[in-house]
């Protein structure tokens, strides 16, 4: 599956969340599959906090790799391109072709680097029903997403309720843990510390502070993993090369080198304030404003994931079931912690393509 | 469906509120769905839950020996579960949280007093295995068997009221004659039951 990303600009401002707008904006997407005749096969992908548009397929066939969620986007896979119009896009304030940090402020000709506004999970909604909006879509048959995803996909079901039949929500939680957030700051801090960061003005100064976004790739990676499945992957084996390095130490400093490479440290500090800032109930019951919520759901937890843990799916649950609402809810036995969402694994394909099937398109 | 669901299903009214305990590929729950019935089913086994997701059965993921705690007192119509009690730990603390949660509950199981068992136990000295209850002692899953008499005396312990009781065999005729002395001649033991109001 060959696709091409779509840069669409948008001249309407978008008023957000946490105070101020965004006069213009660009969304970059990816579509896989057809849109039918009255729009009822529209499926939003929502990523992750360090995702981007490009889900599934290739951009150039001698490209060494598919995009993120390849596994379970396509044709004949879990979620079906014969059957839905896939969408997926970069989210505001990403890194990917979307509006953020990176971008040029309109009013400075600069960067806006750090001084780009504060983004919700709300925000994103806005944003991407707006695309909808472009596209001709109504109303999505699903709305799905992992992680920072599962929470997007969790917002639409209580911020557009007609605007989506079914709702997956993957290895999320209905807001962080305080070990959540002390890891996201954590992160932040790594940046923030590094003396190429220049309080976010690294590119005025020609740097990166690749050191400390790297840092905090290290441990953001280590969250996402279970100790488990870095022992059977890495034990304490050694370089072949050098006795003295463990495994595992040359494969962070190899996965931060790789992130530091494509991700900006602004977007990443953005990326995990939106996360820290996500709480759909607030001061409410979650089952109070879940019930405000029109649309089926579908909940997947993963057993190792200690980022976002199966007890945390089980409070979406918990809380839709209170709220009288349809949800199927299954936890997918894996090794492979939070990044399981990710990967291959027969019961999630099984279980996600079970559910993509029952839903009805015309 | 088998003869017993079917009774089961006829028991339930249109459009209740329904919970299925052990649904299984979710047969039941998709059946009662189709007569306005809306509600949850909740098993272990992850090839049944994929099967139920496929049927459109809202089905949850739940080990029944940890309670139902996540379902409000008096929350459903209806709480049915059909060929699991005797796979509980406590089938006793299972049929209390049944009737917390359901205003009705149905409960099947399989009759160990039945004639054939009987022989199997009292004559030949085995350990029953039958059509009923097709494993070995040593693999079963049905760790709490019990009779007709034996589950009613539990619904007297816990101020339960049998409103209903069907008894299910191999043969029509058998079935007849079952009625007559159930704990005997009946292999299929169904119960329609409320709690204390």
């Amino acid at each position: 599956m060959i696709v091409t990303p779509v840069d669409l600009e948008f001249d309407q401002p978008l008023a957000l969340a946490r105070g101020g707008q965004l006069e213009r904006y660009q969304l970059r997407y990816e579509t896989y599959g057809r849109l039918n005749a009255d729009a009822s096969n529209a499926v939003l992908i929502c990523h992750a906090l360090s995702g981007d548009h490009h889900a599934a397929g290739l951009h150039h066939p001698d490209d060494k790799k598919p995009g993120w969620w390849d596994h379970y986007i396509g044709p004949g896979k879990a979620i079906d391109s014969d059957k839905f119009f896939i969408v997926s896009l970069n989210n505001l304030g990403g890194c990917a072709g979307s509006t953020g940090p990176t971008s040029l402020n309109p009013q400075t000709g600069q960067q806006w680097g750090p001084d780009f506004p504060d983004l919700t999970v709300p925000d994103w909604v806005n944003a991407q029903a707006r695309l909808a909006d472009h596209l001709g879509i109504d109303c999505w048959a699903a709305v799905v997403g992992g992680s920072l995803g599962g929470m997007q996909a969790l917002q639409w079901s209580i911020q557009l309720p007609q605007r989506i039949r079914h709702c997956v929500v993957i290895a999320a939680a209905p807001k962080l843990s305080t070990q959540n957030i002390a890891f996201n700051e954590i992160a932040r801090q790594a940046i923030q510390r590094d003396p190429d960061y220049f309080n976010g003005h690294y590119q005025a100064q020609g740097t990166l502070p690749a050191g400390g976004l790297g840092l905090a790739r290290m441990v953001g990676h280590v969250t996402y993993l279970s100790d488990q499945g870095l022992g059977s992957k890495f034990g304490r084996q050694r370089q072949a090369d050098d006795q003295d390095l463990f495994q595992i130490e040359s494969y962070l400093r190899y996965q931060a080198e790789q992130f530091t490479q494509r991700f900006d440290a602004n977007t990443y500090i953005l990326m995990t304030k939106a996360l820290d800032w996500f709480d759909p109930a607030g001061a409410q019951p979650l089952d109070q404003v879940l019930a405000q919520a029109e649309c089926h759901f579908h909940v997947i937890s993963f057993s190792s994931d200690w980022r976002f843990s199966p007890e945390r799916s089980v409070e979406i649950v918990d809380a839709l079931i209170k709220a009288e609402q349809g949800v199927s809810y299954t936890c997918v036995e894996t090794d492979h912690g939070h990044d399981g969402f990710l990967l291959p694994n027969e019961h999630y394909q099984a279980s996600l393509g079970a559910y993509m099937n029952w839903i009805e398109v015309s | 469906m088998r003869d017993s669901l079917k009774i089961v299903a006829d028991w339930v009214p249109e459009h209740s509120k329904v919970l299925d305990l052990g649904c299984g590929d979710g047969q039941l729950m998709s059946h009662l769905q189709a007569k306005g019935c809306r509600g949850y089913g909740l098993e272990i086994d992850k090839a049944c839950i994929v099967q139920a997701i496929a049927q459109g059965v809202s089905v949850i993921e739940q080990d029944l020996d940890d309670g139902l705690a996540n379902f409000e007192d008096r929350s459903m119509d209806m709480v049915i579960m059909t060929q699991a009690l005797q796979a509980t730990r406590r089938p006793d603390l299972a049929l209390a949280e049944m009737l917390r949660v359901g205003r009705e509950a149905i409960i099947t199981f399989p009759n160990f007093a039945h004639i054939s068992h009987r022989v199997q136990l009292g004559l030949l000295g085995r350990m029953p295995v039958s059509k009923s209850l097709p494993y070995q002692w040593f693999d079963t899953p049905n760790i709490h068997l019990s009779t007709f008499y034996d589950f009613e005396q539990l619904c007297i312990a816990q101020n339960a009221t049998i409103i209903e009781r069907q008894v299910v065999s191999q043969s029509q005729l058998a079935g007849r004659i079952a009625s007559l002395w159930p704990n005997l001649l009946g292999e299929l033991a169904l119960y329609r039951v409320r709690g204390q109001q």
